[in-house]
């Protein structure tokens, strides 16, 4: 098994770590041009996508080979694509590390935060989180691996619309030029524009804030109200993206751009997106316990709710929205009470930091 | 690393001189300035896209910007044909323009032919001239000289003259990594990188090198230094080459990188101050210069290209933190940094280091009194930043073996990316600047000055920095008491961020607290005209000079500590 995937082809091949939705769609685009390996860390996923090449239940192309074996996937594939949820991230790194090189890419696909805590503290026992107590995807991989050639790819994918090939795009970020390219040359196809950035974590913030007005625009959704609010949401919660996401670290220019406001506009109509399904079964008065249970992939909005609230104690920033849903969330506030509270809030001047 | 300082006697680890890269550089001198030369010209032209018209425009600049350097900022170091020069490239340049009869290849290669000319006479200005002799002569006289006057001081009596009690690493305490330096040293090439606060420095760190028993080091310093004689002397001896900060065009700059990368990849060990001038502030840099750190990149970069793979062509960067109670230029230094607002670029040099005089009166008073000085020597690191161990090898934090090589590697093949080389000097210089606050040793005038700045920063919560300057001294006193009790509070903090390994501390700051402040204030700016500190008869702790304070406190800067006082 091992010495058939590494004569799989003469060129190097492409590797995919993680097939959740997401994982499955990008796999599939990059077995369109290149030889695709996936990590999966279950034998039974393996299996399936060997043998009967679907991952629980998803279609994959033919081609795509799977493995459980981190070393055979860093010594196959020269670039690697992390497509994993953030509560998992540090832990696979880990795992990859003793097998990753400084010539190796990695890019990213994680849309979440991951906690850096000094040891003894935990998030039960802090009372505020600073910036370097947060860490984006691309500096986890740096503080666990030694790989710094990073990249992250972001903007409106739906995983479901990639996989029927409708038309889309998609944000490549690096600091590093070569980055950029390798994922423009591995991604790009005739349906899939790839569009480089060199502020990653700008991007990778746009990434992770945006799911926070995504479970937003559910809760009003499942309120019954319409595009008028939406509107007034989608708006509002793009300032607050903003401040928030200069305070840790992003340009402003970013934003604005497809991984900015082109994702935000898709996730918050989007009844795929698995932030705005939460926000709107809490709208239909189930709780949050209930309704995490029964998805089968993380919402990643959730965590980052929790992680921007306590960010927000270490700063002198104002984020009305993430801290009423805070409220929503995991003070059993009522839905409408905290809409109200924020059509009271003295928002007056419209944009402020162009 | 230890707290405790080395006395030593470290052997020579080349203990022939002719097999010191330097001198083996300077056997070579016309046919390593003909490779510099062909390199930077290659380079220049690389960067105007070999496009004739680019190249005639940048070489204009560079004829309008000496030009006007020449009229506004003139040196008594430049050469007496200076003007004789750049008039002849004026009437070349404006021959070829009106030229009509030549090809497009002539004239090409006419532009070409004249940046050659500047590119070669930058070269041989920048380029050292070590002298062994003088290297020898200049070491006998730091040594023997001054380890005299430290006798003479130090141990009473008649014969004290000639008392070996005492020599200059009792002034001048080395700590820190001394034989991992010198292990790799002998077997790659070493690229220092100290903190920069004082013109001493080149001299201190000169002597440092020479004592741990290491070749010399060629390092760039500052040409106006070799406006003061006594400086000229001991620089070209120590194998400086000489960096002009007046000339920022494009032409001098990549031919003076070019001159740091060859001659690291001709192995020679280098010294860059990597703050680019003196810390004006009195902080440890922050944000460090990199274009010469670049060209550390980039020679380890085409060590690898010429297949060099093994130790000899590994560059190991060792981050260096000099330590005073008292620095000469402070009271200068600070009134720039209050002033300018970083631009430096027609800054007249007007300090105490301005004559030899003041230079030598300064050295006796340094030699025969107290306040010691420490040097410390950080871990070496490869130029990503990863520590190495004793074989020189590259280890990643969790212990295991990387090559530096695959950094420059993509899909397989080693590749030549300058996008991807700037990121990676960016990511060295926060590196180095992470290790200077680790290595940086905290000393008892420190301590002193940063509590009582602190404290009258929140006895006058309102003020800006700048009013805050302004308070006149005589309105300002700190009962001593509660001075103490603060002092105490910080030291405890820097006691924990050591235990943590976030900092030093000299050994006399393990004595009881009273102590230390006495020792503080006694050495705090000790020969300044106005103290930054001083207790007076009612037990007060007062300021004669509150820019001082100021930047004796910025030695503390970075480490959060002034959060002890909210």
């Amino acid at each position: 098994m091992a010495m058939s995937l590494r004569n799989y082809s003469d060129k190097k091949s492409v590797g995919v770590i993680g097939i959740g939705s997401f994982g499955a769609a990008i796999a599939n685009l990059l077995a369109e041009k290149s030889s695709v390996i996936v990590y999966a860390r279950d034998q039974e996923v393996v299996d399936e996508i060997n043998e009967r090449h679907t991952a629980k239940g998803r279609a994959l192309t033919p081609t795509i080979r799977a493995t459980t074996d981190p070393q055979l996937l860093c010594e196959s594939c020269d670039t690697l694509f992390p497509m994993i949820s953030s509560s998992g991230f540090k832990e696979v790194m880990g795992l990859f590390a003793p097998f990753l090189h400084p010539y190796h890419y990695l890019i990213h696909g994680t849309k979440g935060l991951v906690l850096n805590l000094p040891p003894g503290k935990t998030l039960d026992n802090v009372t505020k989180l600073r910036r370097e107590n947060l860490c984006t995807m691309s500096e986890v991989i740096q503080n666990e691996t030694v790989v710094v050639r990073v990249g992250c790819l972001a903007g409106p994918n739906l995983a479901k619309e990639l996989a029927q090939k409708q038309p889309a795009a998609t944000v490549v970020a690096s600091r590093f030029n070569e980055v950029i390219h390798e994922g423009q040359r591995l991604l790009r196809g005739d349906n899939f524009q790839v569009y480089g950035n060199s502020d990653i974590i700008g991007v990778e913030l746009s990434g992770v804030l945006k799911n926070i007005i995504a479970i937003a625009a559910g809760a009003l959704s499942g309120m019954g109200l319409g595009e008028n609010a939406r509107g007034l949401l989608v708006s509002r919660g793009m300032v607050e993206l903003i401040y928030l996401g200069k305070a840790m670290g992003g340009s402003t220019k970013s934003f604005i751009g497809l991984a900015g406001i082109g994702d935000m506009v898709t996730t918050c109509n989007s009844t795929l997106s698995r932030n705005f399904t939460v926000g709107y079964r809490l709208a239909q008065g189930e709780t949050l316990d209930a309704i995490v249970s029964d998805m089968d992939e993380v919402a990643e909005g959730i965590n980052t709710v929790r992680l921007i609230r306590l960010f927000l104690e270490s700063t002198d920033l104002r984020a009305p929205i993430t801290e009423n849903l805070h409220k929503v969330l995991f003070q059993s506030f009522k839905v409408e009470t905290a809409l109200q509270y924020l059509m009271k809030y003295p928002f007056n001047v419209d944009i402020d930091f162009l | 690393m230890t707290d405790d300082y080395i006395k030593h006697q470290y052997a020579p680890i080349l203990p022939k001189k002719d097999e010191w890269p330097v001198v083996k550089l300077s056997k070579n001198r016309k046919e390593f300035l003909n490779k510099v030369t062909e390199a930077s010209v290659a380079r220049i032209l690389r960067h105007t896209g070999n496009q004739v018209h680019l190249l005639k425009e940048e070489l204009e600049t560079v004829l309008y910007r000496e030009r006007l350097r020449l009229k506004q900022n003139p040196w008594l170091v430049d050469p007496d044909n200076e003007p004789a020069f750049w008039a002849k490239v004026k009437s070349s340049l404006l021959g070829i323009g009106v030229e009509n009869t030549l090809t497009d290849a002539e004239r090409k290669a006419a532009y070409i032919a004249i940046l050659e000319s500047i590119v070669r006479r930058y070269v041989e200005e920048i380029a050292g001239n070590f002298k062994h002799s003088h290297y020898k002569a200049t070491r006998r006289i730091v040594t023997y000289g001054f380890s005299r006057l430290l006798n003479t001081a130090r141990v009473k009596g008649f014969k004290s003259f000639f008392s070996t009690q005492y020599t200059l690493q009792d002034k001048i305490q080395i700590i820190g990594e001394t034989d991992q330096i010198r292990e790799l040293a002998s077997k790659g090439t070493i690229v220092m990188v100290p903190t920069h606060f004082s013109n001493l420095d080149s001299i201190l760190i000169g002597w440092t090198i020479s004592t741990l028993g290491l070749p010399p080091f060629i390092y760039g310093a500052g040409l106006n230094l070799f406006n003061i004689q006594i400086f000229a002397y001991f620089m070209n001896a120590l194998g400086a080459y000489k960096v002009d900060r007046r000339k920022k065009n494009m032409v001098y700059l990549e031919t003076l990188k070019t001159y740091s990368s060859e001659a690291i990849q001709f192995g020679c060990h280098s010294l860059f101050f990597p703050g680019g001038t003196r810390s004006r502030s009195g902080n440890l840099e922050s944000r460090l210069k990199l274009g010469l750190l670049s060209s550390a990149m980039e020679a380890q970069r085409v060590n690898y290209q010429n297949g060099i793979t093994d130790i000899g062509g590994k560059i190991f960067v060792v981050p260096v933190t000099i330590n005073y109670h008292f620095v000469l230029e402070a009271p200068s230094l600070i009134h720039d940094h209050l002033n300018l607002t970083g631009q430096e670029r027609y800054y007249k040099e007007s300090d105490e280091f301005s004559n030899s005089y003041k230079i030598s009166k300064f050295l006796v008073k340094f030699f025969t009194k107290g306040s010691d000085i420490s040097v410390s020597i950080g871990k070496a690191m490869d130029i990503m930043g990863n520590y190495v161990d004793a074989e020189g090898n590259s280890r990643d934090r969790a212990g295991r073996i990387i090559d530096c090589r695959d950094y420059f590697m993509s899909n397989g093949q080693l590749t030549v990316d300058t996008q991807r080389e700037e990121e990676y000097t960016k990511a060295l210089g926060s590196r180095i600047v992470e290790e200077f606050h680790k290595i940086n040793r905290v000393f008892s005038s420190h301590l002193v000055a940063f509590t009582a700045f602190n404290m009258i920063k929140k006895a006058n919560k309102k003020l800006d920095l700048f009013s805050l300057l302004k308070v006149p001294e005589e309105d300002i006193s700190i009962p001593y008491d509660q001075f103490r009790a603060k002092c105490l509070r910080v030291l405890n903090r820097i006691k924990e961020l050591k235990a943590e390994e976030k900092l030093h501390m000299a050994p006399h700051l393990n004595v009881d607290i009273d102590q230390i402040i006495a020792h503080g204030l006694e050495n705090v700016g000790m020969y300044h005209a106005k103290r930054p500190l001083i207790k007076n008869q009612n037990n007060e702790i007062v300021t004669e000079d509150m820019n001082l304070l100021y930047y004796y406190h910025n030695r503390l800067d970075g480490y959060e500590l002034e959060k002890l006082f909210r």
